[in-house]
C-alpha cells in the first residue's frame, strides 16, 4: 500500500502533477486523515509541494486550501519553497556538531556555490539543517531527499559527494557504504539477545488467556519507556474499560517517532527486532480487544520501510497477523505503518494521533487521555517501541521473571543510545539500577583522550548530570531516562551544549501556545547574545525567569521541558555562564552604530552624532 | 511586569530624606498616550504632585534630568537621539520603567521594521512625485538619524520594570506608582492586568 511509485524527474506541467495528486489520493481512498501520508507521498515525486499542488490534494481529498496549507507547513520534511534534487538535511544535534558536521556542512555548500536554507534556482543540490536523526554514534549524518541516510561524513566523502552531485549522478548509484547503517551493539540483554519473535508471545497469550496476561503484564510492573514512565498495566485496563464509539474500536499504537535528540535505541529495535515489536503490538490488541494498529515511524527513519513492511507481510504469511491469527476464531488484527514529516512535538502522544488524523501535530489538552478518546476518538493505547518489546517477553516468560530485573520502582531492563565523547559509542542495555558511572566505564568515556565532565541522559529534556553525580543511578526513582545518553568531555564547553539545545526547542515548538513559542526564542536570543560576548550581570536574572516562567504556563511537555538544559547547566556549569556574564552594564546584543549605517549612506553623514557607541 | 530583584526591593527614597522623591518622564518613539494616561488619574495628580517632585518631563519642559529616584520611559527607541536620552536617564535614574507597549516591544512604530530605513527616507525625500528638483534627504547635523529598526527599550539598557498597556489605564499607573514608592515593589492587581 505503501510503495511509491517511479517516475522521471520532471519539471513538468499540472497534467502530471494532477496525475501525481490522483494516484496517491486514491491509494489513500481520499481519506481526510491519510493528508499526512498523502503529502508525504506527492511530495516524493513532486520533490516539493507548490501552491497549486497543496490546492489539487486540498479539492481530491475535500478539504479546505487553507487546512491543507496549515498541514503542510507545519512539517519540517515538506518543502513549501523548492529544493534541489539532492537535498541534504544536514543533522545538528550537539553529537553530529562535536564531530565536526557544522564544517562539513559549510564545505559542501563551497563546492556546490550554495547557501545552507536558501535553495538556489536550477541549482541541483540544495542543503539545510534539521534536528538529531537518530545516528549520532555514528554521524556527523545526513538525510538526504528525506529518504536515503549518510553516515560517518568526512572531507573526503563531502569532496566525492560534491563530484557526483555536478556529476548528476542518481542517488540510487551512490556508493552503498556511504548509507551503511550499524547497529553497534555492545551490551544486549534480555531484550537485544533474544532471539526474533515468532509467536511464542501470542501463544502463551492465547494459553493464558487475555484477562490473566494482562495480570502478567501488573505483575511485571512494566513502566513505559518513552520517558514518562506511566504503568503499561494501568493504561491499557484503562482502555479496556473505555466503550467505544459506534464508528471504530480500540486501537494499539506503537510511537516509534524517536525524536528526544541523541536517542537511536529505537532504530536498533526495530532493525533487531522488529518482530518483537510487532508481536507486543498484537500481545496488546489481544489483551484491549483491538483489530487495528498502528506504528507511527518518524520521518527520518523512513529509510526503513520497505524492510519493515517485509516483516508484516511475512507475518501475515506465518499467521501471526491478518484474520484468524494462528487459526484462533475471532483474533483479528492487522497494523500499518505511518511514515512521520519531521516533527519532535509529534512524539508526545496527542500530538503523534492528531499527525495520525491527518492534522497538525498540536498536542491535545487532557482529559480526555488517548485511552479514552485516541485515534478518531476511539480508545487507543500508545506504547514506545522498547515497551512493546518488553511486552513480547512479559507475555513469553511471565511477569516475575521480568519483574525481578532492576530495582525496587523500575523493573526490567532499559535500553541507552550511547554517543559523544567515548570510545566506544552504541547500543547498551542494563538492568535498571546501573549507575551513571558503569555506562561512562563501559562505553570508554574515561579512558585514553576522553575525560567525562558531564552527561546528557534521556536527551535534553531530560537530566545533564556533572562527575559528582556519576554515582547516581538510571532509574525512575533517580534518573529517569528515555533511552539518550550523551557524553561530554571536559574539552566541551556546556554552555555551547545548551544554547544548541535551546535552538532546538525554538525549532521544534508547535507555535500554539505563546509562552512556548515566544519563551523559547528569547531564550535563544538571549543564549546567542551571551555567545558573541554581549553578555552583562543582568543577562542571568532574565535567563531565570525565562526558565521559571516556560516551566509553569506551556501547553505541553515540550515548553515545561524546553529550558532543563539551560536550569541543569546553569546550575552545574556556572563558569561556562559566568566568563560570559562578567559585564556590569548592560549590554545590547547588537551593533547599535550598524544600525545607523543605512541612515548615514543616505544622508552622507558621517559627523559625531551619527554615530553611536555600543555601549555606555 | 518583572518579578523584583530582592536586593532591590527597598523603598524608593531620596537620598536625602526631608526631600521628596524625583520623577523624570520622557516619551521616545511613541504617540504621548501613555503620558495622557497618566494625567487622567485625575484629581489624583494632586496627591501626587504632594509626594513627588517631577524633574525632566513634558511637565516640567526641564531639558535634561538630574539624579532621580524613578525614571519613567513612553516608547521605544527609533533614533540615535532617543538613544542618549534613555541613556541619559539610565545613568541618573535609581530605578527605569518601561511604561507601555512600545516601550516594551517597539509597538505600533516597530511595524516598520520589515523596511529598509535608507529606502524610506530616499522614497519620501528623493523620489517622491511633486519635490523640487534636487530634492535629497535632509543631512543637517542638528538631526538624529533614524535608526535601521525601533528597539524596545530594554535592548539597549537594563529596564527595572515593566509597566504594560497600550496605554496603560490611569487606574494601573496610580497603582503602579503608590506601590513602587511605598516599598521598591510595584504591583498591580489583576484588575490592571486585563485589556478585555
Amino acid at each position: 500500500m505503501m510503495t511509491t511509485i517511479r517516475m522521471q524527474p520532471t519539471d513538468s506541467g499540472s497534467d502530471s502533477e494532477r496525475q501525481i495528486v490522483e494516484l496517491v489520493v486514491k491509494r489513500y481512498d481520499s481519506r481526510k486523515d491519510a493528508l499526512v501520508q498523502i503529502l508525504r507521498e506527492v511530495q516524493a515525486e513532486t520533490h516539493w509541494l507548490s501552491r497549486k499542488v497543496l490546492h489539487l490534494v486540498a479539492a481530491a481529498v475535500g478539504l479546505t486550501p487553507a487546512r491543507v496549507e496549515g498541514v503542510a507547513s507545519f512539517y519540517h520534511f515538506f518543502h513549501l519553497q523548492p529544493v534541489g534534487r539532492y537535498h541534504f538535511l544536514w543533522s545538528d544535534n550537539v553529537i553530529d556538531r562535536m564531530l565536526g558536521s557544522r564544517m562539513l556542512a559549510r564545505e559542501l555548500c563551497r563546492l556546490l556555490h550554495i547557501v545552507p536554507g536558501k535553495p538556489r534556482q536550477a541549482a541541483p543540490a540544495s542543503l539545510d539543517f534539521t534536528s538529531c536523526t537518530g545516528l549520532g554514534d555514528q554521524g556527523p549524518a545526513v538525510l538526504l531527499n528525506q529518504h536515503q541516510v549518510l553516515t560517518r561524513l568526512d572531507e573526503l566523502r563531502v569532496v566525492e559527494i560534491a563530484e557526483l552531485v555536478h556529476a548528476r549522478v542518481p542517488i540510487e548509484e551512490w556508493p552503498g557504504e556511504w548509507q551503511r547503517v550499524d547497529d553497534q551493539l555492545r551490551r544486549p540483554d534480555v531484550l537485544l539477545a533474544s532471539p526474533a519473535a515468532q509467536g511464542e508471545a501470542l501463544r502463551a497469550t492465547l494459553a493464558r488467556g487475555a484477562e490473566a496476561t494482562l495480570d502478567e503484564i501488573v505483575i511485571s510492573r512494566l513502566r513505559g519507556r518513552g520517558g514518562a514512565g506511566f504503568s503499561t498495566a494501568t493504561k491499557w485496563r484503562a482502555c479496556l474499560h473505555s466503550p467505544c464509539p459506534a464508528h471504530g474500536g480500540r486501537v494499539v499504537v506503537c510511537n516509534a517517532d524517536e525524536g528526544e535528540p541523541g536517542t537511536f535505541k529505537d532504530r536498533v529495535l526495530l532493525t533487531r527486532q522488529a518482530d518483537a515489536v510487532f508481536e507486543g503490538m498484537t500481545v496488546a490488541a489481544r489483551v484491549i480487544g483491538a483489530t487495528e494498529g498502528l506504528v507511527y515511524l518518524r520521518g527520518e527513519y523512513r529509510y526503513m520501510l520497505e524492510t519493515l513492511q517485509s516483516v508484516l507481510e511475512q507475518r501475515r504469511r506465518d499467521q501471526l497477523l491478518g484474520r484468524q491469527i494462528l487459526g484462533v476464531d475471532g483474533f483479528n488484527f492487522d497494523l500499518d505503518i505511518h511514515v512521520g514529516a519531521g516533527a519532535y512535538v509529534c512524539g508526545e502522544e496527542s500530538a503523534l494521533i492528531e499527525s495520525l488524523e491527518g492534522k497538525r501535530g498540536t498536542p491535545r489538552i487532557r482529559p480526555p487521555f488517548p485511552v479514552e478518546r485516541g485515534y478518531l476518538d476511539r480508545p487507543t493505547v500508545v506504547n514506545n517501541v522498547e515497551t512493546f518489546c518488553a511486552v513480547t517477553r512479559i507475555a513469553q516468560r511471565g511477569g516475575a521473571w521480568w519483574s525481578a530485573i532492576g530495582t525496587a520502582q523500575s523493573s526490567g531492563t532499559k535500553i541507552h543510545s550511547v554517543s559523544g565523547d567515548c570510545a566506544r559509542p552504541g547500543i547498551y542495555e542494563y538492568p535498571f539500577g546501573v549507575s551513571i558511572a558503569q555506562i561512562l566505564e563501559d562505553c570508554g568515556a574515561n579512558s585514553g583522550a576522553h575525560h567525562a565532565q558531564a552527561v546528557q541522559v534521556g536527551g535534553p529534556s531530560g537530566l545533564c548530570l556533572a562527575t559528582d553525580e556519576f554515582e547516581r543511578c538510571i532509574g525512575f526513582e533517580d534518573v529517569p531516562t528515555a533511552g539518550a545518553f550523551m557524553v561530554f568531555d571536559e574539552t566541551r564547553d556546556m554552555f555551547e551544549t545548551a544554547r544548541g539545545f535551546a535552538h532546538f526547542f525554538a525549532h521544534e515548538s508547535c507555535g500554539f501556545c505563546t509562552p512556548c513559542r515566544v519563551g523559547t526564542e528569547l531564550v535563544v536570543r538571549r543564549m546567542d547574545k551571551l555567545a558573541k560576548g554581549h553578555g552583562s550581570i543582568f543577562d542571568e536574572t532574565e535567563l531565570r525567569e525565562l526558565e521559571s516562567l516556560l516551566h509553569g504556563t506551556t501547553h505541553c511537555g515540550l515548553g515545561a521541558t524546553a529550558t532543563n538544559p539551560l536550569r541543569d547547566t546553569l546550575a552545574r556549569f556556572r563558569p561556562a555562564y559566568e566568563q560570559r556574564l562578567k559585564s556590569p552594564t548592560f549590554t545590547p546584543g547588537f551593533d547599535l552604530d550598524a544600525e545607523l549605517a543605512a541612515a548615514r549612506r543616505v544622508t552622507g553623514r558621517d559627523d559625531a552624532d551619527a554615530h553611536l557607541v555600543w555601549q555606555e | 511586569m518583572r518579578a523584583p530583584d530582592p536586593a532591590a526591593q527597598k523603598p524608593v527614597a531620596p537620598d536625602n530624606a526631608a526631600s521628596k522623591p524625583r520623577i523624570a518622564t520622557v516619551s521616545l518613539a511613541g504617540c504621548f498616550g501613555c503620558h495622557m494616561s497618566l494625567l487622567d488619574i485625575d484629581e489624583r495628580l494632586f496627591t501626587l504632585f504632594d509626594i513627588v517632585e517631577f524633574d525632566r518631563s513634558p511637565l516640567t519642559d526641564i531639558k535634561h534630568c538630574a539624579a532621580c529616584d524613578v525614571g519613567l520611559i513612553e516608547g521605544g527607541l527609533c533614533n540615535a537621539e532617543n538613544v542618549h536620552v534613555l541613556r541619559e536617564f539610565r545613568a541618573r535614574c535609581k530605578v527605569v520603567v518601561a511604561v507601555g507597549a512600545c516601550a516594551i516591544n517597539g509597538g505600533l512604530p516597530a511595524q516598520r521594521n520589515a523596511l529598509d530605513i535608507g529606502q524610506i527616507l530616499l522614497d519620501v525625500y528623493q523620489h517622491r512625485p511633486g519635490l523640487a528638483t534636487g530634492s535629497s534627504v535632509p543631512n543637517d547635523p542638528e538631526l538624529p538619524l533614524p535608526l535601521a529598526r525601533v528597539h524596545a527599550i530594554h535592548d539597549v539598557v537594563h529596564i527595572d520594570h515593566f509597566l504594560p498597556g497600550c496605554p496603560p489605564s490611569a487606574d494601573a499607573i496610580w497603582a503602579f506608582l503608590t506601590t513602587l514608592l511605598a516599598d521598591g515593589a510595584p504591583k498591580l492587581g489583576r484588575e490592571n492586568l486585563h485589556y478585555d
